[in-house]
């Protein structure tokens, strides 16, 4: 990869990215309200539903989880308890095993997308593209697991953590600290940015309103005062 | 502010707490609220209603936004009722409130349809031949590209045409049609005009100017009870439903109220409240049965048994046992119940005969004019026969005696009719009753009894002389009426009872076996019911429908109810009467409505023609005739004289002798007489064509391509979805469509063929060359047709709309433009008429038409043969036009002028008058006044000066101007006509309302109460609510019958011959549908015959809304089939199971509803459940399951058939042929799998199971 493709990609797109992650969610939020939503089709068929969506889930949220602690937790935070290499042992194992539910729930539901008469007659272009997208992701992801295989030594992840906690904290020279490593994680990264990117304009944004707060809401009747 | 932002609100967002904390105050942003508002938020509402057949006649908002019709509500705003009772709103059901989801569904039409197969021959037609008429020639002529298109009805292949090239295509049919064979062989169908009265008579007033056929519906629909005529010599006229709350005992006898007159049912409740008691009778546990106070559930079909036994312990115990003067007064005068009548000698025995006349007497006891048709009584004041005022020779006598006062006809002096002859007796003598219950049924659930079928009653008799010398014994219809209701006078003899245990017809004790309800309930019913008519002078009620009046012997069944009304002094009183409430809308401004839609404007008299001799005739039902003629006659009747005809030979002789209306009407095109005719004059030219046998009438010989009816107009109506009897003997013979029949004709079975009409061996399928279909939506008729043309719905045109259920007449209005390329009815035949008159040139000028016309109720003319029946065919008498024969009138067509005179009112307006049921008034001042409101045609030509009508709301106008409902000015002309025939003053009953004049956006602004006129026999005005009869009882005007009064014995010759002069129980007949052919075809299924009962819907008005995903979502979404939990259990079927139901008239596929409901025996199928909703195919049949009406066959009753005589003449939609259709049987097992037929049509493909070429070989 070229020094220019190489800025370009993870030293600038991550901005553009995030930057049109939380303004056009935001601004969607505000103009757009009755487009905020999940786009459930489980009203159009339940079959292959609970099984695909839960695995999928299940395992996306938690990779999810995994790549947000995994990439910004400083090493000093957690050298004390746990060296780089065995760190990388349990990413490889957790994004494992979690990547695989997450593939096989994938896998259900791409299948009943593409079948289920029903589901097919009310997707949307961005409903396909998106699941076909993280679809890719998923497998770039897990593509990523024999290529860390063959150096456990944590490098390459504390690599990838710099490049992560530079951009995040707005440090120059972010993009140096991936300049040598394998390409099948410079992939995987431009593609997570590009999910980020559109993520405004698909029904992803339903990640911001997971309805946790429910499950401790404070009163059974509300009075809104306001006229 | 932002939604995100005003979400950061993390410290506050909790402003206070209730409720011991389980509720919370928050200063959260709410504007998402109005997202929720807006969905309710509209630009207008607009006053529209349903032109569906269901006589709810509600009123509704139609909400509108942004050019789209959102919802509709109900409107609350009809004119109050009085203090003392409640009011008419609300008004609407479940069905209306989802009529708005039809207008952008799927189920709309959106732009004219056209067979792709007839398109394609048109387009290679029109190539070849500029001229369309001769394009269109080419097509039907040639049977290879006719039958290519015809086979495919119903089987899809409908293209998107225009409006251009469908119009042209029509209006070329037409033309074809009408100089190739005669106006006559263009037909058109739309039923009930109340519904919207302007789209009915957008397509007759195209027809009538045309010389085109316009087909009845009431009798076809079996909802015309033709006791109505009988008795009454009116149509149908019935208490509104706010008189249900004057009421004190109300019977709901085979009505379902609350569930198929919703809008109504509240009074029903209301009148409960203030103690009124009710009863339902109903076979199956309805839910009208869980409304009311007892439930009497007689064996279905057996009703008349259980009317009988009531009638028997009231007629013993309230007359015979003089509990009741009000009772006794009631029927002396308002009953013919002291009519005089002839009993004549046979074998060693007295039969009731005819009425004796004036005639019949000296010097026609001083009786000036008509004594022919004077019926007479016995005098007590003088010690003599005489003539009342009020008979039918009174009414078109002299004028000003006929009315019901109690007077000598001939002196003017006071008479007191006796009643009975039980005192005053010369003799006492053996009269025979003819019994009907003691034949076996070949379906056992409908049990018979162990009496003789000759029952011999002792009558006391007067001996009087006639004019003649002879000495005739005599009787009054009061003994012979106690003598039928074989109670004991002491007079000896046998036969009669003196116990209501003694088991004799018509005892309650004989009842039970027939009924099987006990007889103490049917005493205590008839008591009560009378004892409470006593007491309240007559306010004891019955309300009955379809499920009493579609079978067979249905004038039966509602005469032994009737009876007991009249019996009780309950007709014409407040809450009290005939409460028929099936398919009777009532269309209020009717005279004013008959001039705009038969074109009288114009011409006169439009081609009428009663739809069930017509379909019977048309569809070849008559060639798979099962029941014979001897079946149904009296045992008394001369079995010889009938011996040579069935049924369809009865009604060809009908129609000769001018009782019942032909059409098409002879076999030869009525365009070509006068050229035949040469100089000489047409109808003597035609009379004696006749007589010669070289004309002949065309129901002599339906399957003549020559007697063909070629085009049919279906509009606002679903007839193969719906009324259609006999669905696929109409697909098989008149559409050529692929079909279910599976019953063999009589060619095959060998069975006697008709006499009177033509056989030819093999059948004719596909007569029609041209369908066309007016809807908003796909429906099964649409779905057969060759042409679908998308009309506007019921919110989306103006027009009229009335019932009977409220005094109220409103509209239906444009809320919205039509959609897509939808117009509305006026518009599209407007746009036909255009086009036919353009293309008439070189083809139809100005032409003379030869109409026949039978001899009409309410026209002297009805004064036919009085004594005997003649049929100058068999040189029994001479053909007299009008008289022994139907009338002939000739009248000059101006074709090219046809759409000059759709679009304006004709001069025989001003010229003519206008009128109804017998009487006439002047209406110069009416169209003056149409002239300025919708100003006059300037354009030269014949219309010129003549007042426009170009849009529906003209025609309104034109409507709302010309009755006297809507006009005061023309209510008092009308009254004061009639009241030069009674000789009393009846003008104060309009003179309070003289000036009102109700306008089209009156009735838009808020609904009108309509002005009392003489075209109905009840009064609305500020006093009581609307009671048929009232103005009869307390106006004294007489009922337009034989006698002028309520008539328990109907004299004529064919009534006696089929034992029908006073009411007796005769059970459902035979139609022998199942045979051990059709039974074999089940294979090794376990397999079940029950009674095929076809009931008003719960989530459809017949047809419509049983496609409506929301009426659907609502019930179980396709057809469905009740049975009960025995009959289910013996072939093995369960709840929602598929199953298949089939006899020799077809099959149905649909899914089992197994409940408690129904009794053993009976199968329930809501009726007219569209066959294009969720109908897999039929195992037997290969084809789509069809409709309820797939496994019926009209059987047509020659009593029907009777005509020219007083009230039993005939009329449109008043009397004639009904399509009867419970007597019916199917066999019903468990579907063995299920095919939806979803692959395209293959040339070639097997339309139907030729069972006659299966079984022949």
């Amino acid at each position: 990869m070229s020094e220019f493709l190489n800025t370009f990609f993870f030293g600038i797109f991550p901005y553009i990215a995030l930057a049109s992650l939380f303004l056009g969610s935001l601004l969607r939020y505000d103009r757009d309200p009755y487009s905020w939503k999940a786009d459930s089709s489980q009203l159009m068929s339940r079959k292959g539903l609970r099984l695909g969506s839960n695995l999928f889930h299940v395992g996306i949220i938690l990779l999810f989880f995994g790549h947000l602690v995994g990439l910004l937790t400083p090493h000093a935070v957690y050298e004390p308890f746990i060296t780089a290499g065995q760190k990388q042992l349990l990413a490889m194992t957790a994004g494992g095993i979690f990547g695989a539910m997450a593939f096989v729930g994938m896998v259900i539901l791409i299948w009943r997308r593409t079948t289920n008469d029903r589901v097919r007659a009310t997707t949307k272009f961005m409903d396909m593209f998106i699941l076909l997208l993280l679809f890719v992701q998923l497998i770039l992801g897990l593509l990523t697991i024999p290529e860390s295989a063959k150096s456990t030594n944590g490098e390459s992840m504390i690599a990838l953590a710099e490049w992560a906690q530079h951009i995040v904290t707005f440090r120059g020279g972010a993009a140096d600290f991936v300049a040598h490593e394998p390409m099948i994680f410079k992939l995987h990264i431009i593609l997570g940015l590009t999910i980020f990117l559109i993520f405004p304009f698909t029904r992803l944004v339903h990640m911001f309103s997971a309805p946790i707060k429910y499950i401790l809401r404070p009163g059974y009747q509300i009075v809104r005062k306001r006229g | 502010m932002g939604h995100f932002i005003d979400r950061l609100t993390y410290f506050s967002k909790i402003d206070g707490k209730f409720a011991d904390g389980h509720g919370i105050v928050t200063e959260e942003d709410r504007g998402w609220e109005r997202s929720y508002r807006g969905r309710w938020a509209h630009d207008k509402i607009v006053r529209s209603t349903h032109g569906v057949n269901c006589t709810g006649s509600c009123s509704w908002k139609i909400y509108v936004k942004n050019g789209l019709v959102t919802w509709e509500t109900q409107q609350t705003d009809y004119p109050r009722t009085r203090p003392d009772m409640p009011n008419h709103e609300p008004r609407g059901c479940s069905r209306g409130a989802s009529y708005s989801w039809y207008l952008y569904s799927a189920a709309r039409l959106k732009f004219p349809l056209i067979r792709s197969r007839l398109l394609k021959a048109w387009r290679a037609a029109k190539a070849k031949y500029p001229d369309p008429v001769e394009a269109w020639g080419s097509i039907v002529s040639n049977p290879k590209i006719a039958n290519d298109y015809k086979k495919l009805r119903g089987l899809g292949g409908f293209v998107r045409g225009s409006w251009d090239e469908v119009n042209e295509i029509i209006a070329s049919a037409n033309i074809y049609t009408v100089k190739t064979y005669g106006p006559d062989r263009v037909v058109g169908f739309s039923p009930i005009p109340a519904m919207s009265m302007v789209s009915y008579a957008a397509g007759t007033r195209y027809l009538s100017l045309m010389g085109g056929t316009c087909l009845s519906f009431y009798d076809w629909y079996c909802d015309l009870p033709p006791s109505s005529p009988q008795i009454w010599g009116e149509q149908t006229d019935v208490p509104e439903s706010a008189d249900w709350f004057n009421s004190s005992y109300i019977i709901a006898w085979g009505s379902n109220v609350p569930q198929t007159r919703t809008p109504d049912a509240h009074f029903f409740t209301e009148t409960r409240y203030k103690g009124t008691k009710t009863v339902s009778v109903t076979p199956d546990y309805s839910e009208v049965a869980k409304l009311t106070d007892i439930w009497l559930n007689p064996r279905q079909g057996t009703d008349s048994a259980m009317a009988m036994a009531m009638g028997h312990v009231v007629f013993k115990e309230y007359h015979l046992g003089k509990k009741s003067e009000y009772f006794e007064d009631y029927i002396r005068n308002y009953s013919d119940m002291p009519m005089l009548v002839m009993l004549e000698e046979k074998d060693g025995a007295f039969h009731p005969g005819r009425t004796l006349r004036a005639s019949d007497f000296d010097d026609d006891l001083g009786i000036a004019d008509n004594a022919d048709w004077s019926p007479v009584i016995w005098d007590e004041h003088s010690k003599s026969i005489k003539s009342p005022n009020g008979t039918i020779g009174a009414r078109w006598g002299a004028k000003g005696k006929w009315n019901l006062e109690a007077k000598d006809r001939a002196s003017g002096k006071d008479i007191w009719a006796e009643l009975s002859f039980i005192e005053t007796h010369d003799d006492v003598v053996k009269v025979a009753f003819p019994y009907f219950g003691g034949v076996p049924h070949d379906q056992e659930i409908f049990a018979h009894t162990a009496h003789d079928d000759v029952q011999m009653r002792n009558v006391p008799v007067r001996k009087v002389k006639l004019k003649d010398g002879s000495t005739a014994y005599t009787t009054t219809v009061y003994d012979l009426t106690a003598a039928n209701y074989a109670i004991d006078r002491g007079l000896g003899g046998g036969n009669v009872a003196s116990s209501f245990d003694d088991d004799i017809p018509y005892t309650p004790a004989w009842q039970e076996k027939i009924t099987g309800v006990d007889r103490e309930k049917v005493i205590q019913v008839a008591r009560e019911f009378a004892e409470n008519a006593d007491k309240t002078r007559g306010r004891s009620m019955v309300i009955l429908g379809a499920a009493i009046n579609h079978w067979y012997h249905m004038d039966m069944i509602y005469r032994g109810i009737i009876n007991l009304l009249i019996m009780c002094g309950c007709i014409g009183k407040s809450g009290g009467g005939w409460a028929h409430y099936v398919g009777q809308e009532k269309l209020r401004p009717q005279t004013g409505w008959i001039p705009l839609a038969f074109a009288t404007d114009w011409n006169r008299p439009p081609r009428q023609m009663n739809s069930t001799s017509f379909f019977y005739n048309h569809s070849d039902q008559w060639r798979y005739e099962k029941l014979h003629v001897d079946e149904i006659l009296s045992p008394l009747a001369d079995k010889k004289k009938w011996q040579d005809y069935s049924l369809i030979d009865c009604n060809v002789r009908s129609e000769r002798m001018g009782w019942l209306p032909s059409s098409p009407q002879f076999n030869q095109n009525p365009l070509t007489f006068k050229a035949k005719a040469g100089d000489g004059d047409i109808k003597a030219w035609v009379t004696q064509q006749l007589v010669d046998g070289k004309l002949e009438f065309s129901c002599e010989d339906p399957d003549d391509p020559a007697n063909f009816p070629r085009n049919l107009f279906v509009w606002r109506s679903n007839i193969l979805g719906s009324s259609g009897k006999g669905h696929e003997y109409i697909l098989k013979h008149l559409l050529g469509a692929s079909n279910a029949l599976m019953a063999e004709d009589i060619g095959v079975t060998g069975g006697a063929k008709p006499k009177e009409v033509k056989w030819h061996d093999k059948a004719v399928e596909g007569k029609l060359d041209l369908v066309v279909t007016l809807d908003f939506r796909l429906s099964t008729t649409a779905v057969y047709s060759d042409i679908v043309l998308p009309a506007a719905t019921w919110y989306e045109k103006d027009d009229l709309n009335t019932s009977d259920m409220h005094p109220f007449i409103h509209p239906l209005s444009q809320a919205v433009e039509p959609a897509w390329e939808s117009r509305s009815d006026w518009h599209i035949f407007k746009g036909l008429a255009k086009k036919f008159s353009e293309l008439c040139p070189g083809h139809l000028g100005e032409e003379t038409d030869l109409v026949s016309v039978p001899i009409l109720h309410d026209t002297p003319g009805e004064l036919g043969q009085p004594l005997d029946v003649k049929d100058w065919k068999k040189g029994e008498c001479d053909p007299v036009p009008g008289k022994t024969m139907p009338g002939l009138v000739e009248i000059t067509r101006n074709y090219p002028a046809l759409y000059d005179m759709f679009t304006s009112v004709g001069p025989l307006m001003a010229k003519l008058g206008n009128g109804g049921k017998g009487i006439g008034w002047d209406t110069k001042d009416e169209i003056k006044l149409l002239g300025q409101l919708n100003h006059t045609v300037r354009k030269e030509g014949i219309s010129k000066g003549q007042p426009k009508i170009e849009s529906a709301i003209d025609a309104c106008e034109v409507v709302l101007s010309l009755a006297p409902e809507t006009n005061g000015e023309v209510a008092v002309k009308a009254w004061a006509a009639l009241s030069e025939f009674t000789g009393r003053d009846h003008t104060h009953l309009a003179r309070p309302k003289e000036d009102e004049k109700i306008r089209f956006r009156d009735v838009q602004a808020q609904p009108r109460k309509i002005i009392s006129s003489p075209t109905w026999s009840g009064l609305e005005d500020e006093h009581v609510s609307y009671n048929a009869g009232y103005t009869n009882v307390h106006e004294l005007i007489p009922w337009r019958t034989l006698t002028g009064r309520q008539q328990f014995y109907i004299d004529h010759e064919w009534m006696r011959d089929f034992g029908e002069t006073l009411c007796v129980y005769k059970p459902p007949i035979s139609t022998r549908s199942i045979n051990s052919t059709i039974e074999d075809l089940g294979g090794s299924s376990k397999q079940i015959a029950l009674n095929w009962i076809t009931p008003h819907q719960k989530w459809g008005i017949h047809s419509t809304y049983s496609d409506n995903l929301l009426m659907l979502t609502m019930n179980r979404g396709g057809p469905i089939i009740w049975i009960s939990e025995i009959d289910a259990k013996k072939i093995d079927v369960e709840d929602n199971d598929w199953i298949e139901v089939y006899n020799a008239n077809g099959a149905i596929s649909a899914r089992a509803v197994v409940s408690q409901r129904v009794p053993e025996g009976m199968s329930m199928m809501y009726h007219a459940q569209e066959k294009t909703m969720n109908t897999p195919g039929n195992a037997i049949t290969k084809q789509r399951g069809g409709i309820h009406n797939s496994v019926t066959r009209a059987v047509v009753k020659p009593t029907h058939m009777i005509g020219g005589y007083a009230q039993l003449a005939w009329g449109f939609n008043y009397y004639g042929t009904v399509g009867s259709n419970r007597d019916e049987f199917v066999i019903v097992r468990k579907a063995p799998k299920l095919d939806w037929m979803e692959e395209p049509y293959k040339e070639g493909q097997s339309i139907n199971l030729d069972i006659n070429q299966g079984v022949a070989k």
